[in-house]
């Protein structure tokens, strides 16, 4: 019950939200907040079960042909997120509230907020895979129409369809490595999986497991080269923006990496592509954090970093490295939900976020800037704030890391260093020093732009001076589930001089000598020169890959869809010729050499006059030479039916030819002659065409004639016309009784034929009124419209 | 109700409608109300089917009581009622949808009497069990379609119906030249004792030949690469609720063809014949959606997405296991219902703001939310958003993919999909968000009392795709009934040849003495 509490109440607010808001009005964030808060409080009550190794489950059949079940399941880990995700959710929505205080759409706001926050949950209580794929990518649509909330302005709009995409295209490929997780284990149940590490790590899909799970979880989680979709995706309101980056979205890969560690770990492979990669972008992400001056787009860059830092500690894989990744989660997510809150109380109240132009808002913003300046002493690491644990840990595992030591250590280290220069920047550049134009009109933010900060600045404290609170009830579970062993960690603020404090003091001086020379470090035209490539430059290369799959698109549809009826023919014909004569190529040629002996004289000379008449249509201008000569090959074809002995048949089609030429030559009197518009060229490939088909159907026919050929239908039609149908002629007979289902189907043909040309002929010269009355198109598929548009009935 | 009845109601009572639309040609209301409960009736009628062959199993009956094989059958199994039922829903939808959105003009030339003749030539397809009688009903649908699509004759119209006509004539004459050559070899048209004849045909390399015609003439008709080109050049063309109509099912009888004939006649060389659907269904699902990012207009978009999702269903008929082709039948029944929605909502945004193009609808959702939540429901279903039913479809397939170890093919519907994601939310982006152009503000316009009407059938199909997304287990479990029967097609045969013998032990034939004077009216 508390499970499904945990993962539906949010979808149910966000159904009910639009309609619910009317009445909560100015209140709605409190109000709303006390959903995740009950949450919360549910999920709290398990956690004694859950740290005495009990996991709770749930599980309803949704698709059992496929073994794929609706099901939860609540562990360690599981709840060490969830209870994260609907902890921060609660402040995230109090402040939402007073964020968007009067917003018109206040109430779809908190619809996709709910959606959001619920999407998270189910995602980390999934037990099956494919319920985990489900609630995966429901956090992609939240965060597309979050993101997109201010879709009023182009790059919010641009980047909502960027996040979208770049996180669709890895939920695919974690999409096919779940299936091949189920391939190799034979469920789709994750507590199963998870007790089959070495089937899968032996299995030979391993390797397509791992990078097609990678993918999903580096597009997540902004790893190197995917992480340019963040930087943009703060043009979400800025709730949002705090969420994304401190509990949910990004987190979502971190989550996948940890979940399925204990069956794709140990290997290489694992380490050094996880390890490598989070390295790679810890790097990266901590140099460009210091090349912005918004106080979002620095705040991304450090999440960036963050998650980089935690792919790596991931990737590490020991006991030490893990319990730092849990830590880290949650010392990141207060600081980070903090600052973010703290910059978008500011934007809101000042309505600039550039840190080069604001200052001295100490004065106006007492409690927010008290709120910020703990979270940024969490963040920079400084005892005694849970940062500092953190941040101790991280190096026991770089330090204890083997191999690679040294080059961890040091990465490491720098970006830690980064971390403790944009502290400084996101707190003493806004904060301290004189108010000037921009800062001196600023008012106090309401008691919900800074409820959130401050609860979290005093988490920060609080569990820097006591983090072994943790110990037992969450780092042991959740950092046990993901090592797949039973650990008992104990986290302390003080470990005596080690190397790690020795580290930790190195960090802070190298941090405030960067925090000094910043705006030297930002202006220096090489350094400027280097963000270019990798902050915008993957920005646009995604661009690139857009548009030039979008070029290809447009090259092969005006070459494919070229509203040339012509070209289509010769096509869907060519197609023909190629796939009948391959066909004949492979099984080989089943007709035998055509005896002529038998052909009698009369024969001979039909079949010759058809040919003729045929071949007559390449030769005539006139439309009716044209159609004469055609009239002749079909004329020529019914005395062959009549020389065969179908007189019935003989019959229709010269009245059929008779009346073709007749009205043909009726209506073509008007006009003179066929233009001469085909080119040589053309004329040849259309030669080629219909030589082509006479031959592939000739052989077709002779192939099939040279089988023996037993006519019980025929006989049954012979003895039953008259006994049974009680008809004298056979063919009659076939018309109208033993098929006459056929008739009545052609009949139908032959009047909706009728009443279709009554009705164009009518219709003909009136102007349609559903008829659009536009400018030409002036966009890019332009051509391809006109060509169809033009293509006229000849 | 007899087996008999039931099988042939899906083509009575459209036959019945039409003529009734006929006599009251200059009362259009009448002809509305005629329609709907036309559709109605064959949707009641279908669902009887259902029960009676979740009950009996396959159904067969002889037209005229001439045995088999030699008059025509009807047989319906899983597949052919699966597709009864889905063509009914979209039946009934378009047939309220049409109400406010085909104008009177159109009416008075038989609107309604075209669209029920195509409705016998769509039930009348999925219902026969004969070749040559598949082929008259494929002509019923062609000819049908052609006047609702010039109906109205403006000149993009009569552009796009002509490539349309030509085209498939090219298909119909493939058609008949291979039910010629069919009858050549076996001498019998009916479908069941062909597919025994066929495996005995001294030639069996000959047989694959030959299925080459039938998979070029069904192949047009589904709209395959590289044969599709009709169907971008005309489906953007007519009323909305016409094309809704023909993107929700006319392909998918050609898909329907596809699988009955290359599951149950031409199975002789699988290797040949379905290695080369898979390169088909790969090439049609890449160059569709390749042509669906392009495009402007809303029609143009989803039109060629058609042609890239037919490419899906075909990839479950190409790899040919049972669970491939039940990612096939789920896909068609997803997209089916998905696809016509799509286009109905596009109507619908035209009606509202006057164009299919998307620049000329920006900002659709600030006016009009209901309508951009209906409007995300099938997109997101059509991209295989889960848990939306086009996820199952997908999923499945992907399995399946898997399973036969046909990775490249699997390679190529995920890319796609992901192309196909992009695609409708760029109709989302640059049709229902606000693209920052001043046009927009002043080209707000109300909702009448017909466009309320025209969301009520958009919401229908939205809930049922929601429906199918939700209780996706029943859906599948009729969809592999459905792939059971096709992969193991004796049960098909055998309901049908045994029909032979239940009629046969029933003595001389009853409508003998039933049909006194015919002799004399000679």
């Amino acid at each position: 019950m508390a499970i499904l509490f945990a993962v539906f109440s949010g979808f149910v607010l966000a159904l009910a939200s639009p309609w619910l808001t009317q009445y909560t009005g100015r209140a709605t964030g409190w109000v709303y907040g006390l959903l995740p808060a009950a949450i919360t409080g549910t999920l709290a009550t398990l956690v004694g079960e859950v740290a005495a190794g009990e996991t709770l489950r749930v599980s309803y059949a949704w698709v059992p042909g496929l073994n794929v079940n609706l099901s939860f399941y609540v562990d360690g880990l599981s709840l060490f997120f969830a209870l994260l995700i609907t902890g921060i959710g609660t402040l995230i929505y109090v402040y939402a509230g007073g964020y968007l205080k009067g917003h018109h759409h206040l109430g779809r706001f908190f619809s996709y907020l709910s959606m959001f926050m619920a999407a998270m949950v189910g995602l980390v209580l999934a037990d099956n895979l494919i319920t985990f794929y489900v609630f995966f990518e429901l956090t992609s649509f939240a965060s597309f129409v979050l993101i997109g909330f201010n879709h009023d302005e182009a790059p919010s709009r641009r980047a909502a369809w960027q996040a979208l995409l770049v996180t669709k295209a890895g939920g695919l490929a974690l999409l096919v490595g779940f299936i091949l997780m189920q391939q190799a284990t034979g469920t789709f149940q994750i507590s199963a999986i998870l007790e089959s590490g070495d089937l899968i790590r032996q299995h030979s899909f391993y390797l397509p497991i791992v990078l097609l799970v990678l993918a999903g979880a580096f597009t997540k989680s902004a790893q190197f080269p995917f992480y340019f979709w963040l930087p943009n995706a703060m043009e979400a309101p800025t709730p949002v923006s705090a969420y994304l980056h401190s509990a949910t979205m990004v987190k979502a890969g971190i989550y996948v990496m940890a979940r399925f560690h204990p069956v794709l770990s140990g290997t290489d492979l694992w380490m050094w592509v996880v390890g490598g990669i989070g390295a790679l972008t810890m790097l990266l992400s901590a140099w460009l954090a210091l090349q912005y001056t918004d106080m979002k787009a620095i705040l991304a860059y450090t999440t960036i970093m963050a998650l980089g830092l935690l792919t790596m500690l991931l990737g590490l894989g020991t006991e030490v490295a893990v319990e730092a990744c849990m830590v880290f989660i949650l010392v990141h997510a207060f600081y980070k939900a903090a600052l973010f809150m703290v910059a978008g109380a500011i934007d809101h109240e000042v309505h600039v976020r550039d840190i080069t132009k604001l200052g001295g808002l100490w004065t106006r913003m007492p409690v927010t800037g008290a709120a910020a300046a703990l979270a940024a002493l969490s963040m920079a690491g400084i005892p005694p704030f849970f940062g500092f644990v953190g941040k101790e840990l991280i190096y026991e595992a770089a330090t204890h890391f083997d191999p690679a030591t040294v080059a961890v250590t040091v990465v490491s280290v720098l970006a830690n260093v980064a971390l403790v220069a944009s502290a400084g920047l996101l707190v003493v550049r806004p904060f301290f020093g004189e108010l000037n134009d921009v800062t001196k009109h600023a008012h106090r933010p309401d008691a919900g732009l800074w409820f959130g900060p401050v609860v979290l600045a005093v988490f920060s404290v609080g569990l820097g001076l006591a983090p072994g609170l943790l110990d037992a009830a969450f780092l042991g579970p959740s950092a046990g589930t993901v090592l797949g062993a039973s650990i008992a960690p104990h986290l302390a603020l003080w470990h005596g001089f080690t190397l790690e404090l020795g580290l930790s003091a190195v960090t802070v001086a190298a941090g405030v000598g960067t925090y000094l020379a910043w705006t030297a470090l930002r202006t220096n035209t090489a350094f400027q020169q280097l963000e270019r490539w990798l902050g915008t430059g993957l920005d646009h290369g995604y661009d690139n890959v857009v548009d030039g799959l979008l070029g290809v698109g447009r090259w092969q549809t005006s070459v494919l869809q070229s509203g040339v009826l012509r070209r289509y023919l010769s096509t869907v014909l060519g197609t023909t010729i190629v796939l009948v004569g391959a066909a004949f190529y492979h099984y080989g040629f089943f007709g035998g050499p055509i005896s002529v002996a038998d052909v009698r004289p009369h024969e001979w000379v039909l079949a010759i006059l058809s040919v003729v008449g045929a071949f007559g249509t390449l030769f005539f201008r006139s439309r009716i030479g044209l159609i004469t000569s055609l009239g002749v090959s079909g004329f020529g074809i019914a005395l062959l039916f009549l020389a065969f002995g179908a007189p019935d048949l003989a019959k229709t089609q010269f009245l059929i030819e008779t009346l073709t030429v007749i009205l043909v030559v009726l209506i073509l009197t008007t006009v003179s002659s066929v233009e001469g518009t085909l080119t040589a060229s053309q004329k040849a490939t259309n030669g080629a065409v219909a030589v082509g088909m006479g031959v592939v159907v000739s052989g077709l026919i002779l192939a099939v004639l040279k089988l023996p050929f037993e006519n019980p239908m025929g006989d049954y039609y012979a003895q039953n016309t008259y006994v049974e149908g009680e008809g004298h002629n056979i063919v009659n007979t076939i018309l109208v009784d033993f098929r006459a289902l056929d008739t009545l189907g052609e009949i139908t043909v032959l009047l909706v034929a009728g009443f279709g040309i009554y009705a164009l002929l009518r219709t003909g010269t009136a102007p349609d009124p559903n008829a659009e009355h536009e400018p030409p198109p002036e966009d890019a598929s332009a051509p391809i419209e006109q060509a169809e548009q033009t293509q006229q009935v000849p | 109700m007899s087996a008999h009845l039931l099988l042939i109601l899906p083509l009575i009572i459209p036959f019945v409608a039409a003529v009734a639309a006929l006599l009251f040609a200059r009362w259009p209301t009448v002809q509305k109300g005629i329609n709907i409960a036309s559709m109605g009736g064959i949707l009641a009628a279908s669902l009887g089917l259902l029960s009676r062959i979740t009950e009996q199993g396959i159904q067969v009956t002889t037209i005229g009581d001439w045995p088999v094989p030699f008059g025509i059958v009807f047989v319906v199994d899983h597949l052919s009622v699966v597709m009864l039922i889905v063509s009914a829903i979209i039946g009934v939808a378009v047939a309220v949808y049409a109400v406010p959105d085909v104008d009177d003009a159109r009416v008075r030339f038989g609107f309604y009497p075209f669209f029920n003749l195509l409705m016998i030539g769509i039930n009348g397809a999925f219902l026969t069990g004969d070749l040559f009688n598949l082929y008259v009903w494929f002509e019923v649908m062609l000819i049908s379609s052609f006047v609702l699509i010039v109906l109205g004759n403006t000149d993009e119209q009569l552009a796009g119906a002509v490539k349309y006509v030509v085209i498939n004539l090219v298909s119909s004459l493939l058609f008949l030249s291979g039910v010629g050559l069919v009858y050549g070899m076996t001498g019998t048209l009916n479908m069941a004792e062909l597919s025994l004849a066929l495996s005995e045909v001294g030639q069996p390399g000959l047989v694959t030949v030959v299925a080459m015609l039938f998979l070029i003439s069904f192949g047009i008709k589904a709209a395959l690469f590289p044969l599709f080109f009709w169907l971008p050049a005309s489906y953007h063309t007519p009323p909305a609720s016409v094309s809704a109509f023909f993107a929700g099912l006319l392909t998918k009888v050609g898909v329907y063809a596809l699988f009955r004939v290359f599951t149950l006649l031409f199975t002789q060389d699988v290797g040949y014949t379905h290695t080369l659907l898979l390169w088909g269904a790969g090439l049609t699902m890449v160059t569709g959606v390749l042509g669906a990012a392009v495009q402007n207009d809303f029609r143009r978009v989803l039109s060629f997405h058609i042609v890239s999702q037919i490419g899906y269903m075909i990839m479950g008929l190409a790899l040919y296991t049972p669970l491939a082709i039940l990612g096939g039948v789920f896909y068609i029944v997803h997209h089916i219902i998905v696809k016509a929605n799509l286009f109905l909502v596009s109507g619908v945004a035209k009606r509202l703001r006057g164009s299919f193009r998307l620049k000329s609808l920006q900002g659709l959702y600030a006016y009009h939310p209901w309508l951009a939540t209906l409007f995300i429901i099938p997109a997101f279903s059509l991209a295989g958003f889960p848990p939306l039913s086009g996820f199952w479809a997908k999923l499945i397939l992907t399995i399946a993919g898997i399973e036969t170890g046909a990775y490249w093919i699997v390679a190529v519907a995920v890319a796609v999909g992901l192309f196909t994601m992009f695609s409708m939310t760029k109709i989302w982006v640059k049709a229902f968000l606000p693209g920052g152009g001043g046009e927009m503000a002043d080209a707000v316009s109300s909702m009448g009392l017909g466009t309320r009407v025209m969301y009520v059938p958009i919401a229908g199909l939205a809930a049922l795709t929601i429906m199918i997304s939700v209780f996706a287990g029943p859906v599948y479990d009729l969809a592999e009934r459905s792939a059971d029967e096709l992969y193991n097609s004796s049960e098909y045969v055998e309901a049908v040849l045994n029909h032979e013998e239940s009629a046969a032990d029933a003595g001389p034939r009853p409508g003998v003495d039933g049909r006194p004077g015919r002799v004399h009216a000679r």
